[in-house]
């Protein structure tokens, strides 16, 4: 082979490793450690987001009646966490409800179930979740469905935030993007990177 | 002599010609990728005194392959939210962006609350490259509308 052309390859793959290290997600500099979430979880556990140091934490923000984007977002992390293989374990899916008067602790653990008996879910009174959300700078609206004086919906942040093996909050990811993504992400933080 | 001329006058077209044809079929590139928006210290103080403190624009635009990574810099001494995004002081929030769109975001650094991220596919080679190098020739930071 060449020089030039042995030079080229060197460069290219360089390249190409360089892309594949960053995250495909909106990542954060520097990091700043993941506020602590310590509640009971909705199988009866108490849950402490510090004792999870070791994995990847990835929480979902939303609610069991949400129609649109939370089964969707729930749909792709299994199918993440399936993809990942043996990694999977060093994932962690936390989902945190923004509906705390209707997500009891039996209807949140059925929900989740239905998408993978890993994921951990959350609820509370309605000001501890209140806090969680202050905390990661998420908002949840109330919007009454029209005609009706007791169906509502819930307006919430629809990104995956993601929490590194050192419990630093990295990365945030948009609604909608493919569970490669995924689990490229968290193979990256999985890694130490 | 006319034909003296004529060679002349050929050859500032043939320069531009070649001009415009390097414009619109040359690749795009860029040291960058990065859109930057620094929110600077003190916006936080100057709003609670009343004062008007514009630092986003209504609107985004960004380009695919261009600058399609969205960096908003927090040098103000209180955390700013972005959309979904809680930004401490003195951090980095970069979201890069894969595909073409708008993209709505509520944001306490906006004085409306409101801002928008259009993403515009990569210009093709021909007349879309040799417009968007045209209007960055124009403009030093094109993704402002």
């Amino acid at each position: 082979m060449s020089r030039p052309y042995l030079f080229a390859l060197l460069l290219a793959a360089a390249g190409f490793a360089h892309a594949a290290d960053k995250l495909k997600a909106g990542t954060f500099d520097p990091p700043r450690e993941a506020p602590q979430i310590a509640l009971k979880a909705a199988d009866g556990k108490d849950f402490a987001l510090d004792k999870y140091r070791g994995k990847v934490v990835v929480l979902e923000f939303g609610y069991t009646s949400c129609a649109d984007v939370c089964p969707v977002s729930l749909a792709l992390l299994k199918q993440a966490r399936e993809k990942l293989g043996a990694l999977g374990d060093k994932l962690q899916v936390v989902f945190v409800t923004v509906d705390p008067r209707r997500d009891t602790a039996p209807k949140l653990k059925a929900y989740l179930e239905q998408f993978d008996k890993s994921f951990v879910g959350l609820t509370g009174t309605e000001e501890q979740m209140a806090a969680i959300r202050k905390a990661y700078g998420i908002s949840a609206t109330k919007k009454m469905v029209e005609g009706s004086k007791t169906e509502y919906t819930m307006g919430h942040s629809s990104y995956l935030y993601f929490i590194d093996p050192q419990g630093r909050l990295r990365a945030l990811m948009p609604f909608g993007r493919p569970a490669d993504d995924i689990v490229h992400d968290v193979s990256l933080l999985a890694r130490g990177q | 002599m006319k034909r003296r001329l004529a060679v002349l006058a050929l050859v500032p077209a043939t320069a531009i010609a070649a001009a415009l044809a390097w414009a619109a079929y040359a690749p795009i590139r860029s040291a960058s990728h990065d859109a930057l928006f620094e929110i600077p210290q003190g916006t936080w103080a100057r709003r609670m005194a009343g004062e008007k403190a514009e630092i986003l624009p209504d609107t985004i635009t960004l380009v695919l392959g261009v600058n399609d990574v969205l960096l908003l810099r927090n040098s103000d001494t209180v955390p700013q939210i972005f959309g979904p995004v809680l930004i401490m002081p003195g951090q980095d929030f970069r979201l890069p962006f894969e595909q073409a769109g708008e993209h709505p975001f509520a944001c306490t650094a906006h004085a409306s609350g409101q801002m928008t991220v259009v993403v515009k596919p990569t210009p093709l080679a021909g007349w879309q490259r040799l417009q968007w190098r045209l209007q960055s020739l124009l403009d030093k930071a094109p993704w402002r509308d």
